[in-house]
């Protein structure tokens, strides 16, 4: 049954040669765990990639209690937290994601730094990893502002302090996150909510593809 | 099953139309090498991520995420902490070779140095040699910047007393004041304006961050007054600067806030 409905689809789009490109590759003897102990640190890419999938899946739950309003905002984590069934358990999933990501992407980036797997050819796959990580980065950032508790807030004062001390680009800028040139307030959270879980996303999900696709390319680097 | 029948690949220039299937090699022919990368690794990746998972599970269910009070814009004594990824760039900011007018130098430079010399890596470390050792000077800077991010985010939480801070900010759920119509050209609400009472209990009475709310308190005129004149807590006596007629005429004001407030409900 299956085979069929593979056959079906396949004889009108042809998937094999895209199933090929995802999945029909062998993996090199000096990547695998299962030969080399050491190899392990190969394994802190895919960590970091499921664990942004996490952050997909429990932030798109959360923003089924979440409301980006000042006055509800606060509210509607305590009620998630207290009183939603896990809701708990998915708030702590994304919070601790958050930090763990930064974690994995940062012995990532060493495991290939260390490695001078950046080098011809891959210098740009190292360009977008580096984007990748500002992106992530900022995702915290914006993040951290829409509980609307005192760290949240107070955390975000002092960010958009020292962008507003940036010459000549910094007081733009302050107004363009904050949506004023002094209140933090409602249009500030407004405008993290939708930097968030809009455009900063879409902006991942495209370094993301351009990444991997450059891994399929190019392959994995070769042993030291 | 022959696929891909009688279709050319479009837009496909790593898999040549007539490239057969890759298929595994045989085992025995190789021992150990090289593996199919689907069924066989992707198995393994998958043990790795479970166990992963049940380890990140243990870690979300043994401390649930902190959530602190309410954001209070007026809370003066918070002691404001970014996230801690940002820590090193907050602790940066606190020299004073990087602050004040070398502000630019700790906010823009010192950190698009690195960040530029990061993410231009690869055509600042152009040589063949792939092993750290063969090119001490990325790994040397690597190293150096490693070192200092992790000092620069050890000193700034090192003086931070993280469990008094969760302590004095446990989330409790703001109780709904009842609103009351506060009656603004009253005499008493210019007392209440004039004596300085107006700049802790709010202009609304509703309390801020440095003292109560005066709505829904059970105090009577005598208990009012003498708390005008010689303080309770940490509010401090002789707040209360005009003549015994004001001081009743303020008191009375006050109750009478309440009597409607608790009228209202």
């Amino acid at each position: 049954m299956l085979q069929k409905i593979y056959d079906w689809i396949d004889d009108r789009v042809d998937i094999t040669p895209l199933w090929r490109d995802i999945a029909d590759h062998e993996v090199p003897e000096h990547v695998n765990p299962a030969h080399h102990f050491s190899a392990f640190v190969y394994c802190f890419g895919g960590l970091t990639f499921f664990v942004t999938v996490i952050q997909i899946l429990s932030g798109m739950f959360l923003t089924m209690y979440y409301v980006p309003d000042i006055e509800n905002a606060w509210r509607s984590v305590y009620y998630l937290q207290t009183e939603v069934a896990h809701g708990q358990i998915v708030r702590g999933m994304h919070h601790w994601g958050a930090s763990v990501v930064i974690v994995m992407l940062f012995l990532h980036t060493l495991r290939v730094f260390f490695q001078g797997a950046y080098k011809k050819p891959r210098e740009l796959n190292w360009m977008v990893g580096v984007l990748l990580f500002f992106v992530m980065l900022a995702l915290g950032l914006t993040g951290y502002l829409l509980p609307w508790d005192n760290k949240a807030y107070f955390a975000t004062v002092v960010t958009l302090e020292i962008a507003e001390g940036v010459p000549f680009i910094g007081e733009m800028a302050k107004t363009l996150l904050n949506g004023d040139p002094s209140i933090v307030g409602a249009q500030t959270l407004a405008r993290f909510f939708a930097i968030h879980v809009f455009f900063l996303p879409a902006a991942l999900f495209v370094l993301m593809a351009i990444h991997f696709i450059m891994i399929r390319k190019q392959g994995i680097s070769g042993p030291l | 099953m022959k696929r891909g029948k009688g279709m050319k690949f479009v837009g496909d220039s790593r898999v040549t139309a007539d490239k057969q299937k890759f298929i595994p090699k045989d085992y025995s022919e190789y021992p150990g090498r090289t593996e199919a990368f689907w069924p066989n690794y992707l198995l393994k990746e998958w043990l790795v991520g479970a166990v992963f998972l049940v380890g990140f599970l243990c870690l979300t269910i043994a401390h649930p995420a902190p959530l602190e009070k309410m954001a209070d814009p007026t809370d003066t004594s918070y002691l404001p902490l970014p996230d801690w990824y940002f820590l090193f760039l907050y602790q940066l900011l606190k020299y004073k070779f990087a602050s004040a007018q070398f502000f630019v130098l700790g906010a823009i430079v010192i950190p698009g140095l690195a960040f530029g010399a990061l993410f231009l890596a690869p055509f600042l470390d152009k040589g063949k040699e792939r092993r750290p050792h063969k090119r001490p000077i990325a790994t040397g800077l690597m190293l150096l910047s490693f070192a200092a991010v992790f000092w620069l985010t050890y000193e700034a939480a090192a003086h931070v007393d993280w469990e008094e801070k969760a302590e004095n900010n446990k989330p409790e759920l703001p109780e709904d004041q009842p609103s009351v119509e506060i009656d603004e050209s009253a005499p008493g609400y210019a007392l209440y304006e004039e004596n300085s009472c107006i700049n802790c209990h709010g202009g609304d009475l509703t309390g801020g961050g440095a003292a109560p709310g005066l709505i829904g308190i059970d105090l009577d005129v005598e208990e009012i007054k003498d708390i005008a004149v010689n303080g309770v807590g940490s509010m401090p006596a002789d707040q209360f600067q005009g003549t015994d007629e004001e001081l009743q005429e303020l008191a009375e004001f006050i109750v009478s806030v309440n009597e409607e407030a608790s009228e209202e409900e």
